[in-house]
């Protein structure tokens, strides 16, 4: 058991660590700051092109199949050169890497992963959200094209994004999981309109609501099977609740950093409340870090991930929720002062419901790994 | 970066459970069967795990922290009632000190706070305890040298060892009347690096008797819930009960990894960064595992209440593994002195 560097590790660390010296675009935090959303195609192009954004993905699909692990000096070393995270987008490479066709995969992941075209996530509706296999956007054929009519909500990166992902119900006779389609849209055309959806901490540019009326899409962008569209997005959101898909240790680590810095900076302004609160985003932050190195690892058996996930969400959300506490406790409420550790906070109510709620995964933890008999 | 067990490691970890599986206490009262306990105590002498921490001729201990902390977890899921932490800790200050190999039972002796070791001044102060004492003949403390920033080892007699809070791991209460008798060194004072390491050590077993105590509450409380009927239907089965349990053992998984990057870390990293990762899985798992015992009792409901059941053992064991080289505020007082916010208590 080793937490430390292989050569090969710390090589590749040596190398990110001098080209962020020159490369770090010095955004705001991505969860505060509707200029980070403006630069992150920007960044993600340029993290790609130095070599260090999905370097353990396969080389096929522009990665450069290196073992998960390397992700976690990826975040580590933003975090601390004071860097943006990692873009979160691994969990729809893993989707349709699992469920794609070969040609799918070939047409639409190097694009992904290399940051030149920009996807959002069409899943939730107004009301679809935990019983997300209740949607009714409808995908009806005509000719070789599908006409998709329906309304999509909490669309992460939607007014940035060149593509949706896209669950539509194909099959209206179908049981209610079964007759669900996964597609890739373009988001230009008519039929689409996107609309911003301001978060409770006023940043605009993050969520979205789609609205798709006549949207057209050739049948040869499906994803999958007909009737796969459940079972890509279980694919989907089981890796949304990995910390190491999203690169949120990452993030976690950087706000933590800073916050240190300012109380370090002005000791004497800060009670001793602040400073405990300070003290657990610390514990968490280092504990999903630390959690992160143990599941990585477990990958290099072979192991995929399985129900272990939600036990990995809970750890995320606890730790996103306990430096949100430091943020608002340390950042305070004084109206001269900046309203960044605010932000923070508010944003970090949405950890608890995005990609499956805490209650969902705790009955999901009850049901498949304690075995308790559904309620 | 492989933070996988190696296969030795694994193995290390089976024999040990295997052994406390047949030798443990399964109920609260096999507690009292001497006859058990001797056997087990007699398989935890005869497979050397006492002595990971005893030097090879390089002076570097025969096992790392890793290895310790595993055997810690398994003897701590099976509420094993054998001296494990308190001859593992005097031969860590030892092997620091470059003292003799000891003769007979030992263990160290804490401050009364339990949050440091104890170190002798004139003499010791009352309320000093000798933690894990059973069998023991004899306790380690320090004696400070100069300024405080060394210390020799020394000795005081153990006697009266007494069950306190956890009924797994009975203690003994020294004092200013204990003499303290200093242990003949070649030379080798300990360093305030010597005792962060050695504190580093407690923590990290600490932190794995913590995760092993929660695995055990956790299957306790879960095997209660499916078994257990009202309303016409396994208490398990409601959301509500669901829900704790669950809470219960995602507090534990997170424990077991800051647990096992707190052992790695101490050999691994220099003794500050090792105390710093100590302090912070501390603080987590001690946290964590309050938690998690007292879930254990309300999920047992009436019967979680009575002596019977197992829980509180459970929570006992839990309340002395948390106070031993200090519990939740402690350590986060440690955590944030690391990171340069407030003082730094008497271990750096």
């Amino acid at each position: 058991m080793d937490f430390g560097d292989s050569l090969e590790e710390a090589a590749f660390r040596t190398r990110l660590r001098e080209w962020l010296a020159s490369n770090n675009p010095r955004l705001p935090a991505s969860s505060t700051d509707d200029e980070y959303w403006a630069g992150q195609r920007a960044w993600h192009q340029s993290l790609y092109d130095g070599g260090f954004f999905g370097a353990t993905w396969p080389e096929e699909i522009g990665g450069q199949g290196r073992p998960s692990v390397f992700d976690v000096i990826v975040d580590e070393e933003l975090a601390a050169a004071g860097a943006p995270p990692r873009p979160s987008l691994g969990y729809l490479v893993e989707g349709i890497l699992e469920h794609g066709s070969d040609e799918t995969k070939r047409r639409f992941l190097p694009g992904i992963v290399n940051g030149r075209d920009r996807w959002c996530q069409g899943f939730s509706e107004p009301d679809a959200g935990s019983d997300l296999a209740s949607l009714r956007t409808s995908a009806e054929l005509d000719g070789d094209e599908y006409v998709i009519t329906g309304h999509k909500i909490w669309t992460s990166y939607s007014d940035d994004a060149e593509w949706c992902l896209v669950l539509a119900r194909t099959d209206t006779g179908a049981a209610k999981h079964k007759g669900i389609s996964a597609f890739a849209v373009p988001m230009d055309q008519p039929g689409i309109e996107q609309r911003p959806l301001p978060m409770i901490n006023g940043i605009t540019k993050e969520f979205g609501e789609v609205l798709f009326d006549g949207a057209r899409v050739a049948s040869s962008n499906m994803i999958g099977q007909p009737g796969e569209g459940w079972a890509l997005a279980m694919t989907v959101v089981s890796h949304e609740r990995e910390p190491q898909q999203l690169g949120f240790a990452g993030r976690y680590q950087k706000l933590v950093k800073d916050m240190v810095e300012q109380v370090r900076s002005d000791p004497a302004r800060y009670n001793a409340d602040q400073i405990r609160d300070l003290g657990w985003a610390i514990v968490e932050a280092e504990m999903l870090r630390v959690h992160v190195c143990r599941r990585l690892s477990e990958r290099l058996d072979g192991v995929t991930h399985g129900p272990e996930g939600s036990i990995d969400k809970l750890l995320m959300t606890w730790t996103e929720q306990a430096v949100g506490n430091a943020a608002l406790s340390v950042g305070g409420l004084n109206p001269a002062d900046d309203d960044t550790g605010l932000k923070v906070y508010l944003y970090g109510r949405a950890q608890s419901v995005m990609g499956g709620t805490s209650q969902i995964q705790r009955n999901l933890i009850a049901d498949r790994i304690l075995h308790l008999a559904a309620s | 970066m492989d933070v996988r067990l190696s296969p030795v490691q694994e193995a290390l970890r089976e024999s040990v459970s295997l052994v406390v599986d047949r030798l443990g206490p399964r109920t609260v009262r096999q507690l009292d069967d001497l006859e058990r306990a001797e056997k087990l105590e007699a398989a935890v002498v005869a497979s050397g795990w006492r002595d990971l921490r005893v030097p090879e001729v390089d002076g570097a201990p025969l096992a790392s922290g890793v290895e310790a902390a595993i055997v810690a977890e398994e003897l701590g899921h099976g509420l094993a009632d054998a001296p494990f932490l308190g001859p593992t800790l005097a031969a860590e200050l030892r092997r620091l000190a470059s003292a003799p190999a000891a003769t007979a039972g030992e263990t160290v002796v804490l401050a009364p706070s339990l949050s440091e070791f104890a170190v002798a001044v004139g003499g010791l102060q009352d309320g000093s305890v000798a933690i894990d004492a059973q069998g023991a003949e004899s306790a380690l403390v320090l004696v400070a040298r100069e300024n405080n920033d060394a210390f020799v080892l020394a000795s005081v007699p153990v006697a009266s060892v007494a069950v306190g809070v956890d009924l797994t791991r009975p203690s003994a209460v020294v004092g200013s009347a204990s003499p303290v008798a200093v242990i003949d060194q070649q030379g080798r004072a300990l360093s305030s690096d010597d005792r962060a390491t050695c504190a580093a050590l407690g923590l990290a077993l600490t932190c794995a008797d913590l995760v092993g105590i929660m695995r055990g509450a956790v299957e306790l409380a879960t095997g209660y819930a499916s078994s257990r009927q009202q309303f016409g239907r396994s208490v398990g089965s409601f959301q509500a009960v669901q829900h704790l349990l669950a809470d219960a053992l995602v507090l534990m998984e997170g424990s077991r990894s800051v647990a096992r990057h707190a052992a790695w870390a101490v050999d691994a990293l220099d003794p500050e960064e090792a105390l710093g990762a100590a302090a912070r899985a501390k603080a987590y798992c001690a946290r964590a595992a309050r938690t998690v015992c007292e879930t254990s009792i309300q999920v047992h409901g009436g019967v979680g209440n009575t002596w019977e059941c197992l829980a509180h053992v459970h929570l006992r064991r839990a309340l002395l593994s948390s106070e031993v080289l200090g519990g939740v505020g402690v350590n986060m007082g440690r955590v944030l002195a690391h990171y340069g916010i407030g003082a730094t208590d008497g271990l750096r």
